[in-house]
């Protein structure tokens, strides 16, 4: 047997193995964009479809649809594999596990995060957004969804050894979510009043480069505590 | 060596500290000298570990699975993939979801690791679970190859092994309330 440490191969094998469960089991993609869609449509019903109403609160309601259809997924990044053993395969593999686990998030993102933000400008038009406005709502969601699922990932990572984990896992992540929410959501805001948002978005840059450092070490020990 | 002992006499909980998964109360791992708590990656280099729970993924397939087995341990690929899934007895179940194949089969995907591997140590949960005659032989001969190559297997078992191995110890553990 030859052995080929290669990082790369380790990241890209899961990665892959994620995405192709993904893409086998396509309600896991296509539901929490259904449920994003349908978020969104339930707010012009409640509230009345007064255009200018819908546009002043159009961020905000994009934003915490985005933050829930998020939650949705994120139970089961590490379920499945908790359940079939192939988390312990992960921890006694030669290789590091915070990078397993950071192609499992990146995973995540991909199948939940990046829909999102492909669809939102066709979700922006039924709540009525100005275009001005797209352009911010585009990078404030692509910058903050994969931090959504970096910090989410923590908490579905301490959850998993539970048997109905779900519910604790969303007390435990929502709270931290509200930074990333008063942020992206200023943003957008700061840009409707044609101002510079350039520092909302480096501080949710920020946020996503500390994440992205600190968020796979704090799993993978979450995920030791979990298996033993 | 072999494990023994009623059930919930503690083997699977012995074997998954000596894999590292779980922390002992007392006393410490030592492999090669070194503590794999703190040299887990060189540990993990030598280990080749199947529980209960195999890894196997009922989503993918046979061969999938024995893939992704060997990318995450860093082993390349070999050749001969599927003439070892075929002295399993996955002939033409190479290619379909796992979840379809019955327990035994399930098994035997994840024991074409034991074919595939250089690890040292092997630590085995209840290896011959829902296999078949033919297949608890056919282990116990990669057990001889193993063995053979100067590697060591830590396994629990409830049947008596068939094959006889020179230097057999068997740790029988008792249930203590």
């Amino acid at each position: 047997m030859k052995i080929s440490h290669s990082y790369w191969q380790l990241f890209y094998a899961v990665y892959k193995k994620d995405l192709t469960l993904a893409f086998r089991q396509r309600a896991e993609i296509v539901n929490p964009l259904l449920f994003f869609l349908i978020v969104i449509t339930l707010f012009p019903l409640a509230i009345g479809p007064e255009p200018a109403l819908l546009a002043r609160m159009a961020p905000g309601i994009i934003w915490v649809a985005a933050l829930l259809s998020t939650m949705l997924g994120l139970d089961k990044v590490f379920r499945d594999d908790f359940n079939d053993g192939s988390l312990e395969q992960l921890i006694a593999s030669a290789y590091p596990l915070p990078l397993s686990v950071l192609a499992k998030v990146l995973a995540h993102w991909t199948t939940t995060g990046l829909p999102m933000v492909l669809m939102a400008p066709v979700f922006a038009l039924l709540m009525n957004l100005d275009s001005q406005l797209l352009s911010a709502m585009l990078l404030t969601l692509l910058i903050g969804t994969p931090l959504l699922s970096f910090i989410g990932a923590i908490g579905a990572a301490l959850t998993v050894g539970l048997q109905k984990g779900g519910i604790l896992m969303s007390l435990l992540v929502l709270p931290l979510y509200i930074p990333v929410l008063i942020f992206a959501t200023s943003a957008i805001d700061t840009s409707s009043m044609s101002l510079a948002y350039g520092g909302q978005l480096a501080i949710l840059g920020a946020m996503l480069a500390v994440a992205a450092v600190m968020a796979p070490l704090a799993i993978s020990s979450a995920l030791k505590v979990s298996v033993s | 060596m072999q494990v023994e002992g009623p059930n919930g006499a503690g083997k699977t909980s012995l074997l998954r500290i000596v894999a590292g998964f779980a922390n002992a109360d007392e006393g410490n791992v030592i492999f090669n000298g070194q503590s794999i708590t703190d040299h887990y990656d060189e540990f993990a280099t030598q280990l080749l570990f199947i529980g209960h729970k195999t890894g196997v993924n009922g989503q993918l397939t046979a061969y999938e699975n024995v893939c992704h087995w060997l990318d995450v341990h860093g082993y390349e690929r070999p050749t001969n993939i599927y003439e070892v899934l075929a002295k399993l007895g996955l002939v033409g179940l190479e290619d379909v979801p796992v979840r379809t194949l019955s327990a035994g089969q399930q098994r035997r995907v994840a024991l074409a690791r034991l074919w595939m591997n250089n690890a040292k140590l092997w630590i085995l949960d209840e290896p011959f679970t829902a296999l078949d005659k033919k297949g608890v032989i056919l282990l116990q001969q990669q057990f001889a190859q193993q063995l053979s190559l100067g590697g060591s297997i830590l396994l629990t078992t409830h049947q008596d092994l068939t094959t006889h191995f020179d230097d057999l110890k068997t740790l029988v553990l008792e249930y203590r309330h």
